[in-house]
């Protein structure tokens, strides 16, 4: 084994991060008339319960069979059952502190220890004031039975935290809204 | 599909998460934005399972031929001081990562961005965008061409001028490796007075930020140099396997 290496520090990506990372398919992570897709949507705020406008949010997540085409998924990688499914949006918060991804529901996804983690997408906020990106997980409501053995979801005892993980359903898709302080503050991870 | 998700056996590769020893903390008052922007309730740990332990690897679609060299963007050269910016991805096992995006933004010689936000009154340049992007070799290594970019004043506290600095954002291979971070120049005098790069506690993680200059790499009567070489997280030695219940 190679001597370990001290890992790069993150720093902020600060408030002029679009000119750098945004895309023109950045919120596609299917493209659009993809029969089955769904928007993704919500608006970030920060503690003075003032919109995010300068932020980014980023979404990483499984296919409809729940599989990644990624060679550490260790069912062996497969092509989408999706056409052009690329599991991953980006998305600049507007005015409003609105971001809005195009996708398609994940499906659910083994753990080693046997369990079955509930469909979700892994959520990432940059931006100014954020010296490393913040982290959170968003689940769908009409997975009830899902949530309620996930594992990540039911290592939170507070249940109104986990509430905060849980989307709101929409018409068209569903409605995650962000909140990084305050009252409301949205469950965020260690990666 | 023929995967039942409830009885296939899978076995994960886990991340160290010594990271969190040379990220600074969300909450860095120093830094006036994260007092109203940084969460206050503690983390809640993630473990690694299949949706951290994958991430998105992307292509070279996601890269044009002159996205690499900042200078050759427009129909003249920008104004500056021309540099070579070059390095190796590599994990935290000292293993390079091969194949990844990097992408970068600066703002131009003068100290501004190309962005509708920035009024810092220092004249955009025509011939500068500030956008870059390239992928990794099989080595990991990349390399940009670009222009010093300029410090500039904010507004953080009296007087504050941010150091020279380029932003990057990497991928690696895995949810758990993404990182977004800034380059710095060696020896600038504005150190002492960013709560940026000062909210990193360690000074041995601060200087990790700050670019070598590479005279082996300058490139007579063209452009200077600058090594900086980017360590994303490592993976744990050994795969943990939590249930033996069937073996």
């Amino acid at each position: 084994m190679s001597e370990l290496l001290a890992p790069t520090p993150s720093q902020t990506a600060g408030p002029f991060l679009h000119i750098g990372l945004l895309w023109d398919d950045g919120p596609d992570v299917v493209p659009e008339g993809t029969p089955g897709a769904i928007i993704l949507t919500g608006r970030v705020f920060d503690g003075a319960g003032q919109p995010l406008a300068d932020g980014l949010v980023e979404t990483w997540q499984a296919d409809p069979n729940g599989r990644f085409a990624h060679p550490d998924d260790p069912r062996g990688a497969t092509d989408p059952p999706v056409p052009g499914f690329r599991g991953f949006g980006r998305c600049a918060t507007d005015a409003e502190g609105r971001y809005t991804i195009r996708t398609v529901k994940p499906g659910p996804l083994p753990a080693p220890d046997g369990r079955t983690e509930a469909p979700h997408v892994n959520v990432s906020v940059f931006a100014r004031g954020l010296l490393a990106r913040v982290v959170t997980r968003l689940y769908f409501p009409d997975e009830g039975e899902a949530n309620a053995a996930d594992p990540v979801l039911t290592s939170i005892d507070d249940p109104a935290v986990r509430r905060t993980l849980i989307a709101g359903a929409e018409q068209g898709g569903y409605r995650f809204d962000i909140y990084l302080q305050g009252e409301k503050e949205t469950a965020f991870f260690r990666v | 599909m023929t995967s039942n998700p409830t009885s296939t056996r899978l076995t994960l590769p886990g991340y160290r998460r010594d990271h969190e020893d040379a990220d600074p903390p969300l909450d860095s008052p120093e830094y006036r934005s994260t007092r109203l922007r940084a969460p206050k309730r503690p983390l809640i740990l993630l473990p690694h399972l299949l949706t951290e332990v994958t991430g998105p690897l992307l292509g070279h679609e996601r890269v044009g031929p002159t996205d690499h060299d900042l200078t050759r963007q427009h129909e003249g050269e920008p104004q500056g001081q021309r540099i070579i910016v070059h390095g190796r991805v590599l994990d935290g096992d000292g293993r390079p990562v091969p194949e990844t995006l990097i992408e970068i933004w600066q703002a131009n010689a003068g100290g501004r961005y190309r962005h509708a936000n920035d009024n810092w009154p220092c004249p955009l340049d025509p011939n500068f965008t500030g956008v870059g992007r390239t992928m990794t070799d099989n080595d990991g290594r990349y390399e940009f061409v670009t222009i010093k970019p300029g410090a500039y004043p904010w507004k953080n506290h009296d007087n504050a001028w941010r150091p020279a600095h380029i932003h990057f954002s990497l991928f690696g291979r895995a949810f758990t490796q993404r990182l977004v971070t800034q380059m710095y120049f060696p020896d600038d005098p504005l150190f002492f007075q960013d709560p940026v790069l000062n909210s990193i506690p360690d000074p041995n993680a601060r200087r990790r930020l700050i670019s070598r200059f590479d005279h082996s790499r300058t490139r007579p009567e063209w452009a200077l140099a600058f090594q900086f070489d980017i360590v994303l997280r490592g993976q744990l030695p050994t795969p943990v396997e939590e249930d033996h219940d069937d073996e």
